[in-house]
């Protein structure tokens, strides 16, 4: 134990605040650390099961964040790993349940995507990274960060399949009657996965080219 | 260092609190659980005969249209008959009969090996003065199962309208069951042909107009959806078929 008193830092010095709002531009885990990107294919074909994915992913994040970091002294190193999967596995079993009992339909849309969040490499990834080592406040907020930065994308990605694949948007039609009689169609094709991956794509393009320190040299 | 009785402790009583939260969790929120489950259920019969409900009325809707819930055995005899929160007849009600394990039952008998003998659900539902039975339906579809209601008018032959659901079909091709551009399909569509046969009602590859299926007893197929197309026809004729002797015992009267 230090005896050395560090001051108290504010509930958002620049720090914290960093840890919220670099993973929704810079360090976003999808389109920057490509991460989580399975689920973010599977459940952006309309707004609300991604919105409740985002919120689930986000209570998961900032929980296990808060959980682990309360524990990192206690947690022997040999089984650190074993530890976080039983954390986030008891969560993400919780949000599951949760969503069965009060938003049965949604929760049918998502399926096992909810049960999949368990394996998205995000969680995982910020335990190992940063809870393990950081006091539970900023833990706790590098979480929702995270969350809120996978969040976005799959909003993101989710708004313009939905608008474009089956006209509509958080199940309200949208497209006006007037486009259908000149000719216009849904695209069938932005209801699959594949054309997910092309919107991810379309937006990490987007990204980079605004942020010219993202580019890769090579 | 952390001793191997630490990490032992530690691992041991982490699991206890886990599996304790966990278990508690379940409890707690299985009640509303089972009641979204029934209640989905529920909406989907009242659909099919063409009645919305939402969540929060199903069920007194149910109790004002759903009049019967009548249970068959496979020799198309009345095993159970339920009416107005009362057993009339036998002691099965026909909404907690699981289709999924007496199709099952059905086919094991058929295949010769022993099982309970199976029965079959009918929904009699009174709606402006006429009676709609509405038969559930459940089979394969390309992905998983696939499930659905169907309705059909008082001289049991005539559809009235269908429901149908899936796991987890293709999006865009073989979900499209689901949809109204499908399902709007079957009204008025027949189950016996002129001559009372059982006929039932296929879903045919290439549309009705190209086949030599009479129109009243087909619908079009979905393009890039063949093999859920198949498993709906397929689910339709398996589970219509247990009703026949029960449909003409009930014309014969």
């Amino acid at each position: 134990m230090s005896t050395v008193k560090t001051e108290r830092e504010p509930m958002f010095s620049a720090k914290t605040k960093k840890l919220l709002i670099g993973p929704l531009s810079k360090d976003n885990p999808i389109t920057v650390q490509v991460l989580g990107i399975c689920s973010a294919l599977a459940v952006t074909v309309k707004l609300e099961p991604a919105f409740v994915m985002s919120i689930s992913v986000i209570a998961v994040t900032a929980i296990s964040n808060l959980l682990i970091s309360l524990l990192r002294n206690t947690i022997p190193p040999r089984i650190r790993i074993i530890v976080q999967l039983v954390v986030i596995a008891a969560l993400v079993i919780l949000v599951d349940q949760i969503l069965k009992a009060y938003v049965y339909d949604v929760s049918k849309q998502l399926s096992v995507f909810v049960g999949l969040i368990i394996t998205n490499c995000i969680i995982m990834g910020r335990l190992e990274a940063f809870a393990m080592a950081n006091k539970p406040w900023p833990s706790f907020v590098d979480g929702i960060g995270n969350g809120l930065g996978y969040g976005i994308i799959l909003i993101v990605v989710a708004f313009f399949r939905e608008l474009l694949g089956s006209g509509t948007i958080w199940g309200f039609h949208v497209m006006p009657k007037a486009f259908y009689e000149l000719g216009y169609v849904n695209n069938g094709l932005m209801i699959l996965p594949p054309m997910a991956l092309i919107v991810v794509g379309i937006i990490i393009w987007v990204q980079r080219s605004k942020n010219p320190d993202l580019q890769e040299e090579n | 260092m952390y001793s191997n009785g630490y990490i032992f402790r530690y691992a041991s009583i982490m699991v206890i609190l886990v599996a304790a939260i966990l278990s508690a969790a379940a409890i707690l929120l299985q009640p509303a659980q089972e009641r979204n489950v029934k209640i989905e259920k529920i909406q989907d019969i009242l659909r099919s005969a063409n009645i919305e409900s939402t969540t929060s009325n199903a069920e007194e809707l149910y109790e004002k249209y759903i009049v019967k819930e009548i249970v068959i055995n496979s020799a198309g005899e009345e095993i159970g008959v339920y009416t107005n929160g009362a057993f009339e007849k036998g002691d099965r009600r026909a909404f907690l009969i699981d289709l999924k394990t007496e199709l099952k039952a059905k086919q094991q008998i058929k295949l010769g090996k022993p099982a309970q003998e199976p029965v079959f659900p009918i929904f009699v539902c009174h709606i402006d003065n006429e009676d709609i039975f509405i038969i559930p339906l459940y089979g394969m579809g390309l992905w998983g199962p696939v499930w659905g209601n169907i309705a059909l008018k008082g001289d049991l032959n005539t559809v009235v309208g269908v429901t149908f659901g899936h796991k987890g079909e293709t999006p865009g091709l073989g979900a499209e069951i689901s949809l109204e551009v499908f399902t709007n399909q079957f009204p008025s569509k027949k189950i016996f042909d002129e001559e009372g046969n059982f006929t039932s009602i296929k879903v045919v590859k290439g549309g009705v107009a190209n086949s030599n299926i009479d129109p009243a007893h087909g619908v079009d197929g979905i393009s890039g959806g063949t093999i859920t197309s198949n498993g709906v026809s397929a689910m339709i004729n398996d589970c219509l078929e247990n009703y026949v002797t029960y449909i003409k015992n009930q014309k014969a009267i």
